[in-house]
């Protein structure tokens, strides 16, 4: 296995993706997405990849030109942000729909406006219900290691979706941290060669790629997609086995952080889940029994596996990077509705991290000690009532 | 001239912010003579200006009028609305190459073909400034940019668009002019050509660009005196200086 290097987030994933030398790449510049894809273009012309790549003039066209290229047949990746996400929106659930395998890097940052570049989820969570498969990092190495792993979750047979790999802008995008990178070869061999479904131009098997659908065939293929992402657990459990044999990293859909005998846990997603954990180990110290998780998959959202680590605590805690101006944070329902049928623990939502607002143990361990002395309210707002 | 008098001073139409702008960068320059142009007209007050995405993002802090902040490259729908919404207003956009030609270029050949009568103010320095040197739509055939490090191919990458040339062809445009500011000669031909525009968007005669062909040192790498050469020996070339549309005399 290779030494462990100094990199930012953005250069992990460009990494990455030199290893794997996908077919196609289709991006245009958006911060802090653009190292990814100003990294990778340089590989470009170096030779080091075959990649064909594809300076489009929008965001819109970059996803298009995407769809198309994986359509053809191609390992097709690209990378975006914010409001090149949101720009690229018209195209997400119908590359969910024609079941095209991309494999999309998002930087998160917050949406416009107002205008602000600075990291939270709100870009990721307003396409969250766009079909595609979505991941989150804690750090750097998860960065690299998702791009990894990503292109196998895709294009697994049973699952045939694009998955968007997120990780926190600026604070994973731009930091530099400790990573260890696999060696070449290894990677290869685990992303393995691209054997696409239905490519066009198999004379033996003509292809149309699409359509139009009435009423029926439509509800058809939305429940085909939703059982694709049902099947997604099983396939991104055996890659995460298949990727801790190469790696020895150990990842799981949900992961955990001393929720075994926790009277009370934060559910938190990205980076923030370290700044969590630094908190509960506080707060243990302390002599409070909290813990913390993390969905790593988000997308399909793990309601089984989160009502197996969050049933029968006391309390809850759903830290949501992103407001539902006038409702909660995009997670909280979600985390209400996995433990709906249970003992419902007391739930409590706090945002936080809104437009970069900086995320730190303190912050926190107010949140967390409130909420482990009953006294939290139901929806809380970091910095502004708590 | 009395003694101590005063000659030279900031422009209303301008606050007393200093610019963000790298050293050697032209976007100073033409603010000021936007301003100085809205001064002259004595227009601040029904001046409406919009800001875009790029390095002109922060506009709105220079500008003394009121301002609208687009999404990138919505500055002409932006204008649009505005215009139509009020139309005794006089409406700018300030815009980048990335702004207006690349994701803008949608809003802009339509805002141009439907006539509207608004100004553009188009910054073309060939590359993607505020994200950090990526090529752009105007990026020339062999320059080197962040995403085409050994220069751009046009084979894969494509061939730079001349905005004032494409415009010209369109019914809807009243005036289409392409200067620069790298000489004093030069900076005050663009001070005309932006005050034309402004006088024919007042008149109702259409819709009015005027192409500021300018430099960026800090992506393109050379200090602030070769930019300007550079620009004169490369840009220009590509980009000649003229009149490629006017609704008064026709295209010249």
């Amino acid at each position: 296995m290779a030494d462990e290097i100094g990199i930012n987030g953005d250069n992990a994933v460009a990494l990455a993706w030199k290893q794997i030398d996908p077919d196609v790449c289709a991006a245009y510049p958006i911060t802090p997405q653009t190292i990814i894809v100003e990294t990778f273009s340089e590989y470009v012309a170096n030779g080091d990849v075959g990649t064909e790549f594809v300076c489009v003039e929008s965001e819109h066209s970059a996803l298009t030109v995407c769809v198309a290229a994986a359509s053809a047949g191609a390992r097709t990746f690209t990378a975006t942000a914010s409001q090149g996400l949101a720009y690229m929106w018209e195209m997400l659930p119908i590359a969910s729909a024609m079941r095209v395998p991309i494999v999309m890097a998002v930087a998160n940052r917050t949406l416009s406006g107002p205008i602000n570049i600075h990291n939270d989820h709100g870009d990721a969570m307003s396409a969250r219900d766009c079909g595609w498969v979505m991941i989150f990092a804690e750090n750097v190495q998860e960065a690299y290691d998702n791009a990894v792993m990503a292109p196998r979750i895709a294009e697994h047979p049973d699952v045939q979706l694009p998955v968007m790999a997120n990780l926190d802008g600026f604070i994973l995008t731009h930091a530099i941290e400790r990573m260890r990178p696999l060696d070449t070869a290894v990677v290869r061999k685990f992303v393995g060669e691209h054997k696409p479904l239905h490519p066009l131009l198999d004379w033996k098997k003509p292809v149309s790629h699409g359509l139009m659908d009435g009423p029926e065939d439509y509800y058809r293929h939305k429940y085909q997609m939703v059982e694709a992402m049902e099947k997604a657990f099983g396939v991104c459990e055996k890659v995460f086995a298949d990727f801790a044999k190469i790696s020895g990293r150990k990842y799981s859909i949900v992961e955990e952080y001393m929720c075994d005998d926790a009277d009370c846990v934060a559910v938190i997603l990205g980076s923030s889940f370290g700044t969590m954990k630094a908190t509960v180990d506080k707060l243990r110290a302390e002599g409070l029994k909290v813990g913390a998780c993390m969905p790593r998959v988000f997308r399909p959202w793990p309601a089984k596996q989160l009502a197996k680590v969050l049933g029968g605590k006391k309390a809850v805690l759903v830290m949501d990077k992103h407001v539902g101006v006038g409702a909660y944070g995009p997670m909280y329902p979600e985390v209400v509705a996995a433990l709906a049928g249970g003992k419902m623990p007391k739930m409590h939502n706090c945002i936080y991290g809104l437009g970069g607002q900086d995320a730190t143990v303190a912050g926190f361990e107010k949140i967390l000690k409130a909420v482990a002395s009953g006294k939290a309210k139901e929806l809380s707002f970091m910095g502004v009532d708590v | 001239m009395a003694k101590g008098e005063i000659r030279f001073k900031r422009p209303e139409a301008l606050t007393d912010a200093p610019f963000h702008y790298c050293p050697g960068c032209t976007h100073g320059i033409v603010h000021r003579l936007v301003a100085e142009v809205i001064d002259e007209l004595g227009i601040i007050g029904e001046t409406v200006g919009i800001a875009s995405v790029g390095c002109s993002v922060f506009t709105y802090e220079y500008f003394n009028c009121d301002m609208v902040q687009a999404p990138h490259g919505r500055a002409p729908a932006v204008a649009t609305g505005v215009k139509r919404a009020v139309p005794e207003s006089v409406v700018f956009t300030y815009q980048g190459d990335g702004d207006l030609a690349a994701i803008g270029t949608a809003e802009t050949i339509h805002a141009a073909t439907r006539g509207e009568n608004i100004t553009l103010i188009f910054i073309n320095n060939a590359i993607y400034g505020m994200t950090g040197g990526q090529m752009a739509p105007t990026t020339l055939p062999g320059q080197v940019t962040q995403t085409t490090p050994y220069g751009r191919d046009v084979a894969t990458a494509g061939n730079p668009i001349r905005v004032c040339e494409m415009l010209s062809t369109l019914d809807g445009v009243a005036l289409a002019q392409r200067t620069s500011v790298d000489t004093v000669r030069n900076v005050n031909a663009t001070k005309k050509a932006i005050k034309k525009a402004f006088e024919y968007q007042m008149e109702g005669l259409g819709f009015t660009i005027v192409e500021v062909v300018s430099t960026c040192p800090t992506n393109w790498g050379l200090s602030a005196e070769k930019s300007l050469e550079w620009l004169r020996e490369n840009m220009i070339p590509y980009y000649p200086l003229g009149v490629y549309r006017d609704a008064k005399k026709g295209a010249e």
